[in-house]
């Protein structure tokens, strides 16, 4: 009887296991790919977030060829210079007699990666007078890829470290109140009650009424990530309280407390452990909840501020109707964070199914 | 006896017509010169919220002034497309050499919207309002000059004199907008001391009446208020056919300019104003298509401008604004802003070229009053440099500004963050300024928030604002730039001028106000001009353009730079047939 059952269960495993493997797999490389890229926009952009090519607002993505006017092939892509009509600001027309091959490696804005490299190489770019916008530029002229790569560290590490935040403090007060249960418990659960109701929105608001006028951008990065973390604690530590609740019945941690183990050590060495996987698999879902918090909290005008990028703030641009009607590389920010939040979910997913099969 | 019958039937048809001329005989009414139209239809205008009242006295927000001066009207009109006065209800008037006393003579026979009668007492009681102080009724600044208010007396049932306590030259200009209200509507909540409370949204259209071309026929509170055509409107057209043309006029309520434009588009509303120049440019792709015509009127009267705060009261309360406060006081340094602002980048990228860069406050569409001569300035860093090295300030090696004491120059923006086109020119600014090595921080804030900073705290170091001109004429401007002015923004309570140029400029508005001269007043503003160029109180950037919109078949549609663009002339507008009907 058993080994029927053992063997229903083997076969659908067999293939599922196949499946999971790939996709955790690719959702780790992504993941690890995109947030490898992001740490690294300075290298990797063609230009600053802030450079403004006045002469080229609302640009349309440059165009790359390999084909040029006079219908000759060339192996090197290259863009052509384009230039605006003086009565048509956002006409632009490419002049066909001069033309850059894309670049590699080439020199242009000075950038710093992690406050501790500083260059002015560029994985890619083109020579001056022509510009490489790959994904249009904003009404100043900046060059959209280039912010959504530095935008992409706002929005990215705003999410995983308020995450990151959210699950640690979730951690020790679920912890705590599954542990110890009683008052303790209940005052703990209550407490995070409380945190749920709040509206954080007007939360939001009132401490940045608080604070003074002029904050610098990591301050305002902070503020955003612990206003996310601060308010999202509170599921992270229902879910280990209930895991805590029911481990500590079980047999090894009865055994080990009859062999006279402190509370502290049960929770050390035994139980919290337990609730590693549980609080991975809410992480991988609480980072997209939080990226999107911060991409509204921008939207809003309360994350980060001019002229530093966001995913949310780049997207505000958007919401202005002639923005909608006539520039649609203006959306692109809001088609950015769904593949990563595609891969977290995918992480998310295979890591409650190795829950599910270690328990 | 046949013919006899038809003649008497026909004489009986004909009387009420008869009568009917008679009475138009009677009434003095003015004949315009516009278009003949024709009768019928309806107009939808799309507003930004509803009119908090429909009450004139009280009234201040644009929506209720715009609906009001349709319901309304005044003694002594601004002609929006030519910018001078003109009769209304006041048929002529006289002035004394010294220019201290108008007479005003009204027209006769003449009935609110109601039917009943108007003459001089209905003006009487309507300055008596204004003039109250207890009504707090924001016509009477207008009325109060140096202290002292207006004298009105009636002389006989048509003729009115007005006695100002000096030589008032803006006085014509005074009359537009103050709307002659109903005695015998209004009389009983005034002597109650109820009138701030009289005609709300919630009043009975019945019980509301004017001298306008319109009159109430419905509220629909959050949503709409609908005008209907004032039977005894006192304008005819060229033909003899009383005015106004139009059976409707509704107001809607639509919240965001992008809504509006959506309406517009879908035909919701046949009128758009105050279009940014990035809206404008969409429906302008559009509008041969889609049968509306857009029209740019030039720039209007909104000046923006980035502002320093040089108010006195912060040494103890701020510290960190009076220490930055020691570079804006410096002109160098904000002549030194000035120069390294890049105002035709505003002009192109805000504004699509839809603006003129400024100099001063007056744009170059007040064409009575613009200063010619004094230049717009163009970009010049190295300009900028001198004067900075000058005042004493000198940069580090990473090119960042510092100051005499080695601090790093680092200030922030205010900007409303519900304007977009002023958050735009935050950001050019905040990267103009870095060019020379000023640390710029925008700071987008909740407008009120940003106003209450300006206007109460002082908590502040530089905003990006606007201000539109009431009028044309440079009295309105008097608050803005005399030193003891309610609205002397950069430097509010001042007990005496603080600077020998604000003494300067609060002469020159003083003897403007009491010259009765054009060109002498011209010279005297002209030199007002010459010292805000130079002292920057204010670093003027650019007027947007008057940018609207209409249905191509509107007849009579001439939009104008002074409030209301669109519709000041409601009552000569028209629907032209249909092609080929």
């Amino acid at each position: 009887m058993n080994r029927q059952s053992s063997f229903n269960r083997s076969y659908p495993s067999l293939r599922s296991g196949f499946h999971t493997k790939f996709r955790r797999t690719w959702a780790i490389w992504f993941l690890l790919i995109i947030h490898a890229v992001v740490v690294l926009a300075g290298f990797v952009a063609p230009y600053s977030f802030e450079t403004q090519e006045r002469g080229h607002p609302y640009a349309p993505p440059t165009r790359l060829h390999f084909v040029d006017c006079t219908g000759s092939f060339h192996f090197r892509p290259f863009v052509y210079v384009t230039k605006s009509a003086e009565n048509a600001l956002n006409d632009y027309q490419p002049d066909c007699s001069q033309r850059a091959g894309i670049e590699f490696f080439s020199q242009g804005d000075s950038y710093t990666i992690l406050g501790m490299f500083s260059s002015t190489r560029h994985l890619f770019g083109v020579q001056a007078p022509a510009n490489l916008f790959l994904m249009g530029t904003d009404g100043f002229g900046r060059d959209q890829f280039s912010r959504l790569l530095y935008g992409g560290q706002v929005s990215l590490f705003a999410g995983f470290v308020a995450a990151a935040f959210s699950a640690i403090t979730g951690l020790l007060l679920g912890g705590i109140a599954g542990m110890y249960g009683g008052r303790l418990d209940d005052a703990a659960m209550r407490f995070a009650e409380v945190f749920i109701t709040i509206p954080w929105f007007y939360l939001l608001i009132a401490v940045r009424a608080f604070l003074p006028l002029q904050i610098s951008p990591v301050v305002a990065f902070l503020l955003v990530v612990s206003v996310i973390g601060i308010v999202g604690w509170s599921r992270p530590a229902r879910l280990v309280r209930g895991v805590i609740l029911s481990a500590r019945e079980r047999n090894f941690v009865l055994a080990a407390k009859g062999f006279g183990a402190s509370n502290a050590y049960l929770l050390r060495r035994h139980l919290i452990p337990l609730t590693f996987s549980v609080l991975l698999t809410q992480m991988a879902v609480l980072i997209p909840q939080f990226i999107l918090a911060e991409v509204i909290l921008s939207f809003l005008g309360l994350g980060i501020g001019e002229p530093f990028p966001s995913w949310g703030n780049m997207l505000a641009q958007a919401q202005q109707y002639h923005v909608l009607v006539s520039y649609w590389w203006m959306l692109l920010p809001g088609l950015a964070p769904v593949p990563v939040f595609l891969a977290y979910h995918s992480l998310a997913e295979t890591l409650q199914e190795r829950i599910k099969s270690n328990i | 006896m046949r013919l006899k019958r038809s003649l008497l039937l026909c004489a009986a048809a004909l009387l009420p017509l008869l009568a009917g001329a008679q009475a138009i005989a009677q009434e003095d009414l003015l004949r315009t010169t516009s278009e003949p139209g024709i009768r019928g239809g309806k107009l939808v205008i799309a507003q930004r919220s509803e009119p908090r009242t429909l009450n004139p006295v009280v009234a201040i927000d644009q929506n209720a002034l715009g609906i009001n001066a349709r319901l309304q009207a005044d003694l002594i009109h601004i002609n929006r497309a030519t910018q001078k006065t003109e009769p209304a209800l006041a048929k002529s008037w006289t002035t004394s050499k010294d220019g201290t006393v108008f007479t005003l003579k009204l027209r006769r026979g003449l009935r609110f919207s109601d039917g009943q009668p108007f003459d001089a007492d209905d003006v009487l009681f309507s300055f008596q309002m204004y003039l109250d102080e207890k009504v707090h009724s924001s016509q009477r600044d207008l009325l109060i000059i140096s202290g002292k208010p207006t004298k009105v007396e009636k002389l006989d049932p048509y003729t009115v004199k007005f006695t100002f306590p000096s030589p008032y030259s803006a006085a014509e200009r005074v009359f537009d907008g103050l709307a002659i209200l109903p005695r015998h509507l209004l009389e009983k909540d005034y002597q109650e001391g109820k009138i701030g409370q009289a005609w709300t949204l919630n009043t009975a259209p019945e019980k509301i009446a004017g001298l306008g071309a319109f009159r109430l026929k419905q509220v629909v509170p959050g949503d709409r208020v609908v005008l209907e055509r004032n039977p005894y409107y006192w304008k005819i057209d060229s033909k003899g056919q009383r005015l106004p043309y139009l059976d409707e006029l509704t107001f809607i309520v639509v919240p965001t300019q992008d809504a509006q434009v959506i309406r517009f588009q879908a035909g919701d509303s046949q009128i758009i104003s105050s279009l940014s120049a990035d809206n404008y440019a969409t429906l302008e792709a559009e509008q041969k298509t889609m049968h509306f015509k857009m029209y740019d009127a030039g720039p209007g009267l909104e000046y923006n401008f980035l502002m320093f705060n040089l108010n006195s009261d912060t040494e103890r309360r701020l510290p960190e604004v009076a220490r930055k406060q020691k570079w804006f006081r410096d002109v160098r340094f904000r002549q030194a802003v000035s120069a390294a602002i890049d105002r035709a980048s505003i002009v192109r990228l805000v504004y699509r070229n839809r603006a003129a860069a400024l100099a001063t406050h007056v744009s170059p569409g007040n064409k009575a009053w613009f200063n010619s001569s004094v230049p717009v300035p163009a970009r010049s860093l190295p300009h900028a440099r001198e004067l900075l090295k000058a005042a004493g300030f000198s940069w580090k090696s990473d090119n960042t500004l510092i100051d005499s004491t080695g601090q790093p120059v680092e200030f922030t923006i205010l900007v409303g963050s519900s304007n977009t086109q002023r958050g735009q020119i935050a950001t050019l600014v905040q990267d103009d300024l870095k060019a020379v090595g000023i640390s710029a921080h925008v700071v987008p804030m909740e407008i009120r928030s940003a106003t209450d900073r300006v206007l109460n705290t002082h908590d502040y170091d530089a905003i990006v604002m606007g201000l539109v001109s009431g009028d044309a004429d440079p009295t309105p401007d008097m608050n803005v730039l005399i030193s003891s002015g309610q609205t002397h923004l950069w430097h509010l309570g001042e007990k005496a001028p603080a600077t020998p140029w604000e003494a300067e400029l609060d002469q020159l508005m003083q003897k403007q106000l009491g010259a009765m001269n054009y060109q002498q007043r011209k010279n005297l503003y002209d030199r007002v001009q010459e010292i805000l160029a130079q002292e920057l109180p204010m670093i003027y950037l650019a007027s947007p353009n008057i940018l609207v919109g209409a249905q191509e078949n509107l007849g009579n549609f001439h939009p104008a730079i002074i409030e209301q663009y669109t519709f000041w002339n409601a009552e000569e507008l028209f629907w032209h047939p249909p092609a080929g009907k």
